[in-house]
């Protein structure tokens, strides 16, 4: 499959740009992972994702995505956006009062492009588990994907999710590991310890692949070619995505500081410095 | 005071059985999900007739409630199915993120609520999952009075959009309702007119205050009994119009009386019409081993525990 690079480079840039002058606006959110997340999630809306005109919750025909480290709210919105589901000036509306654009992703707003509220960490891979058995019920063979952070992964109850998606078969599921070892208190290493991921994720039978550079967009995309072509054959697939939180931005990267901190006015004009607006700021 | 006769006694957890064996042929859309408690739960016959639509989770109810609401999002409506305590008090935060704030079409279905559970203790024995439940934006929460109720109840909520605690235990215990009966949610049900004291039940102490209402009879007073079975929504207007003739009422609930039925009882009185109120609920405490009857009796909650709520109510008005 023939994938449009160029473009979906612009898309990122742009999107890095909206997610400093999100979290700037408001002086409040999540930069670190949101940056770290930015080409992932433009490689999986923009190019892998089977996405129809509008937004239909139940997901009929088409994939579906849900991101359960909800903190990253950022590039999630700003990628909904630009995806179509919601006009880019709301994007101003983030974490203010009266906005749809809450400081985690909620379906009660009524903002169009999520499914599920997050932000209380480990929930995500359940919720998505039982969108995946939904849709071998109605026998519907679009996938499921789903977003997790790696320190999310202390949560207990994603480990009662892994562990039934094999022993269920749930082979029309991806879940992306945000693998970036930094959780708010500091290294996973340090807080506690992950220990490998692949070896954990194929004790428990799943399909594991690894992502190097996971803000590498050709190598995302070669990923994702490969854990679709994956699917259907009775293993649930998870990626391990080794990005580095706050990429794009060098004052942010390979620190846990920016997991949590706006940058005030100086420090978003060096952000915007570099990166380039590309399809014209919100 | 109307005669109340059953010729049969069965527990209020076959009534849920019973029912989702019915939706199992009705509504293709409904599923069950269990977290290792089939038998428990009575849930064999749905199983039996919708397989593909039954998923043992295993001893993980966290990861249950997620699976439910991602069914719901594909427009399932699915019902869980484990002990209250699994139900609500060890799984909070995953109702609360994943389905009420989340607004998932999800039926939370509770067995062994309460006491009556028996043997196995306090830490199988919620008294609290009302009160919880209650407190959560969106969340209807129903607690039925027998077998037949209980049965009409799981059906009816599926046909409502939302999510739905519904509460119901293991003790087998007089049939008293009718067999084809319309549940409404949100409706109280008269179970008898009177005019001397109120007295509101839900659950098992619905019969508790049947048996009540005759002692009392006997004394002289005639009392008003009625059946929240939905305690949340309120049927407000009921309760307020019986209080309005008796002037008195009494709370008759298997829970804590922090947070239970009595508490929205008595902000209902103290925002719309003063009137002296008693609690027949567990007074603030864990439950213990014993049988059901036992434990009724130690933590006062039977007939005669409401005899003397009404006296001492009745000498207040």
């Amino acid at each position: 499959m023939a994938h449009d690079i160029s473009k979906l480079q612009n898309i990122a840039s742009q999107v890095r740009r909206d997610i400093v002058r999100m979290v700037h606006a408001c002086q409040s959110g999540h930069p670190g992972g949101s940056l770290g997340c930015t080409d992932f999630l433009v490689a999986l809306y923009f190019d892998v994702m089977k996405r129809k005109e509008g937004f239909d919750m139940k997901a009929k025909g088409e994939d579906a995505f849900y991101l359960s480290n909800g903190h990253i709210s950022p590039v999630f919105y700003s990628i909904l956006a630009h995806a179509g589901y919601f006009d880019k000036s709301e994007l101003l509306t983030f974490r203010k009062l009266n906005s749809r654009l809450q400081g985690h992703p909620t379906t009660h707003e009524g903002l169009p492009g999520i499914r599920i509220a997050s932000g209380s960490l480990g929930q995500g891979l359940s919720v998505a588990i039982g969108h995946a058995v939904g849709k071998k019920l109605d026998k519907d063979e679009n996938l499921i994907f789903s977003l997790h952070g790696d320190g999310e992964l202390q949560e207990g109850q994603n480990w009662e999710a892994i562990m039934y998606a094999s022993h269920n078969k749930v082979d029309n599921l991806i879940a992306t590991i945000d693998y970036n070892g930094q959780q708010i208190d500091g290294p996973t290493s340090k807080v506690l310890s992950l220990g490998s991921l692949k070896t954990k994720f194929e004790a428990f039978d799943w399909k594991v692949l690894e992502v190097e550079n996971g803000n590498d967009l050709e190598e995302i995309l070669n990923v994702l070619d490969q854990a679709k072509s994956l699917t259907g054959k009775g293993q649930p697939i998870c990626i391990l995505l080794k990005t580095g939180m706050g990429h794009g931005v060098d004052y942010m990267m390979g620190t846990h500081a920016w997991h949590g901190k706006a940058p005030n006015d100086e420090q978003l004009a060096k952000a915007l410095d570099q990166l380039e607006e590309t399809l014209g700021d919100y | 005071m109307k005669k109340y006769t059953y010729t049969e006694s069965k527990d209020t957890r076959s009534g849920f059985g019973a029912g989702l064996a019915e939706l199992a042929d009705k509504n293709p859309d409904v599923v069950a999900l269990c977290a290792d408690l089939i038998g428990s739960l009575k849930m064999e016959k749905f199983i039996e007739k919708a397989p593909e639509r039954f998923f043992q989770i295993g001893i993980a109810e966290a990861n249950m409630i997620g699976i439910a609401a991602g069914l719901a999002i594909e427009g399932k409506i699915p019902f869980t199915g484990t002990f209250a305590n699994f139900s609500t008090g060890r799984v909070y935060d995953q109702i609360r993120q994943s389905v009420a704030y989340s607004d998932k079409n999800v039926k939370i279905c509770a067995s062994h609520a309460g006491l009556t559970l028996g043997e196995d203790g306090a830490t199988h024995q919620i008294l609290e999952d009302i009160g919880l439940m209650k407190m959560l934006p969106g969340m209807t929460v129903i607690n039925t009075c027998d077998y037949n109720q209980t049965k009409a109840a799981t059906i009816a909520i599926a046909d409502y959009e939302g999510p739905v605690y519904l509460r119901f235990g293991r003790p087998v215990i007089p049939v008293f309702t009718d067999e084809n009966q319309t549940f409404e949610i949100g409706k109280a049900w008269m179970v008898n007119e009177g005019k001397d004291v109120t007295i509101v039940a839900t659950g098992h102490l619905v019969w508790e205050a049947i048996k009540a209402g005759e002692i009392l009879e006997a004394e002289g007073i005639d009392a008003e009994i009625i059946n929240i079975h939905t305690i949340k929504p309120l049927d407000s207007e009921a309760i307020l119009k019986s209080i309005k003739k008796t002037g008195c009422i009494v709370t008759a609930e298997e829970h804590n009386k922090l947070g239970g039925l009595g508490d929205s009882v008595a902000q209902l009185l103290i925002t719309e019409y003063l009137a002296p109120q008693e609690y027949v609920a567990v007074n603030d405490s864990f439950g213990e081993s014993g049988t059901p009857a036992e434990l009724m009796e130690k933590y006062g909650l039977n007939a005669e525990s409401i005899v003397e709520a009404v006296k001492k109510v009745m000498k207040r008005k």
